[in-house]
């Protein structure tokens, strides 16, 4: 969230009569507290990928130690112990984000297109039909999703999963779209038109590119979520080969043969948040764009 | 919301829209959607009631109870514990993340390069799942080699490593602590937004009529933020009643079933216990509860908005 994100800023309430010094002190002040509740937000993840780098036995005997005494793979390795391997969950987490990714965007950006830039009957009572079903949480409708999943042959199977997790990202991704288009200044178009531009050129060349950040701010959204989530996928995939990141480190944490081995759950933690964080420092701005849309719907 | 206001169709849209020629291709680009929504949500959301009326095993014919399901959810204790629970919960955490969300709202709402810094930095937490966030704090809190258990016997504080997730408090406290550090920084953002919606001309007017920094803060600042203070509320108490992962994961539903929450429950009839009507039964409770809760804080809002 850079300055930028936010283009407004308060100005400081600094008396009048305050003297350079008193700023001086104040402003070290504030940024010691800024710096001390920083570092609270961002120990635990730094002992989780310190940790993820010891030997196993340092990662039991030292936990608290930030630089490893010798940086070890070790923990990384013994993952391969754990059901497929490490591999295969982050094979499969990867195919269930790019999935939700790929076919959200295939959806929702020529819905948001439709409900922009067309008028057609029902129209308005469509839309708020999606925008309702946002405030229906898909905890209330898991025991059919799994019996539906059963009867299309999709049970157990990754791609199942994908199709969930499309449906869930789809109302607030088709209302980002939406929006995105209608920030499309209409003169544009009209112009373009006039030149001849055909249909699909209109969306390709024009509309499309002045789209973008709304795109960018639904893959971002479509895919922290689906690399997240946890409760689907515990019930819809039954079989280890097909287990997700976060499913794998819970059944770490209860212990393969009745031993919780932590350093190989720091590696999982780690390979886990990373992508996220990464994610998200990179394209913050598209972030805090989804989260404004929402504040302000 | 006000969706409905922005979805109409203004009278003043200019005539690029009514002129269009193919108003069938704007029913094409949204029917692959509808196909997503009807399938895998207006249906399964159908299904949900009639399943409540049967009794649903995962294998074999169901067969049409009527109200059996209800009239024995009325009884069930554990679901109404867990419903309490829930309640319990949300009432704690959302309290809790407002208490820290908000200051770390006004403490990043400065001009300067490092209040962006400190705003990535505290909204970090938010973007790791659950899952990974709740594993994390597992191995943080184990009494065993974990990093809260070293601390604090190392510090000397205390002469055995505690054991939060063995009595119900501390494993309530405990969670909430873990909630609070992964998702303040979300509600901080949302504050912030309504923070600096306030435009500074009205907040300046009120200090030249005298009003002291608290005064304006609470008459000017709050009102003025109140959509942001809404929508934060409505977020965090949804989400706090369908919470599901932090106790699966860091309490398992212990100690003796006492923070198994209302998702928690559903899950244990539904996919442990297979039984699916009965499960059917407890979601829709659960969304009638929800539902009351939202209707609820609408009301309020209206309720506050009706004088203007």
């Amino acid at each position: 969230m850079s300055d930028a994100t936010f283009s407004e800023s308060h100005a400081d309430d600094i008396p009048l009569e305050a003297t350079p010094a008193i700023d001086h002190v104040k402003r070290a002040l504030y940024i010691i507290l800024g710096f001390a509740i920083a570092a609270i937000f961002i120990m635990p993840i730094v002992w989780s990928v310190a940790n993820s780098f010891k030997l196993p036995a340092e990662t039991l005997s030292d936990p608290v130690r930030l630089i490893p005494r010798n940086v070890s793979l070790d923990n990384y390795r013994n993952l391969d112990t754990v059901g497929d391997g490490l591999w295969s969950f982050v094979r499969n987490s990867l195919f269930l984000a790019v999935g939700t990714v790929v076919v959200t965007l295939l959806i929702a950006v020529p819905a948001g297109y439709g409900f922009s830039k067309f008028r057609f009957p029902g129209q308005n009572v469509i839309f708020v039909v999606i925008l309702a079903t946002m405030m229906i949480p898909f905890q209330s409708i898991l025991t059919p999703l799994f019996l539906i999943l059963v009867k299309l042959r999709l049970a157990n199977s990754l791609t199942g999963l994908v199709l969930i997790y499309v449906t869930f990202q789809l109302p607030f991704s088709i209302f980002m779209m939406r929006n995105a288009f209608d920030a499309v200044p209409k003169a544009l178009i009209e112009s373009a038109r006039i030149d001849g531009a055909s249909q699909w050129a209109l969306m390709r060349r024009i509309t499309l590119p002045l789209a973008l950040p709304g795109v960018a701010t639904v893959a971002m959204f479509a895919f922290l979520n689906s690399w997240n989530e946890f409760l689907a996928a515990l019930i819809f995939l039954s079989q280890e080969e097909k287990f997700s990141l976060p499913v794998m480190l819970v059944n770490v944490t209860t212990g393969i043969r009745g031993m919780i081995d932590w350093g190989a759950l720091q590696a999982g933690i780690t390979i886990t948040m990373v992508p996220c964080i990464l994610l998200f420092l990179t394209l913050q701005r598209y972030y805090v764009r989804g989260l404004v849309a929402g504040a302000v719907k | 919301m006000s969706e409905t206001a922005e979805a109409g169709p203004s009278p003043e849209e200019p005539p690029v829209v009514t002129r269009e020629p193919h108003q069938w291709l704007g029913a094409a680009l949204i029917t692959p959607s509808l196909l997503f929504i009807g399938l895998l949500f207006l249906l399964p959301m159908g299904m949900t009631v009639w399943m409540s009326f049967h009794n649903w095993p995962l294998l074999g014919e169901p067969r049409f109870i009527g109200l059996e399901n209800f009239s024995e959810l009325m009884g069930d204790r554990r679901f109404w514990s867990s419903i309490r629970f829930t309640a319990l919960y949300t009432v704690l955490v959302t309290s809790a993340i407002f208490l820290v969300a908000f200051p770390l709202a006004l403490l990043v709402d400065r001009p300067l390069r490092i209040a962006g810094f400190f705003r990535t930095i505290y909204f970090m937490p938010v973007v790791i799942g659950f899952g990974a966030a709740a594993t994390l704090w597992t191995w943080l809190l184990n009494p065993d080699n974990g990093v809260f258990a070293e601390l604090l016997l190392r510090s000397g504080l205390v002469d055995a490593a505690p054991r939060p997730t063995e009595s119900f408090w501390p494993a309530l406290i405990v969670v909430i602590l873990m909630v609070v550090w992964k998702q303040a920084g979300f509600t901080m953002v949302i504050l912030l937004t309504g923070l600096q919606s306030v435009p500074d001309d009205v907040t300046e007017a009120a200090k030249i009529d005298g009003a002291g920094p608290l005064a304006r803060f609470v008459r000017v600042t709050l009102p003025l933020m109140r959509n942001s203070i809404i929508l934060a509320l409505v977020l965090n108490v949804t989400w706090s009643m369908l919470a599901f992962d932090q106790f699966f994961i860091i309490t398992q539903g212990g100690p003796r079933n006492s923070t198994v929450t209302a998702v928690f429950s559903i899950y244990l009839q539904s996919f442990s216990s297979y039984r699916l009507g009965y499960g059917s039964a407890m979601s829709l409770v659960l969304l009638v509860i929800l539902v009351a809760i939202s209707a609820m804080q609408m009301a309020i809002v209206n309720f506050r908005k009706a004088p203007e």
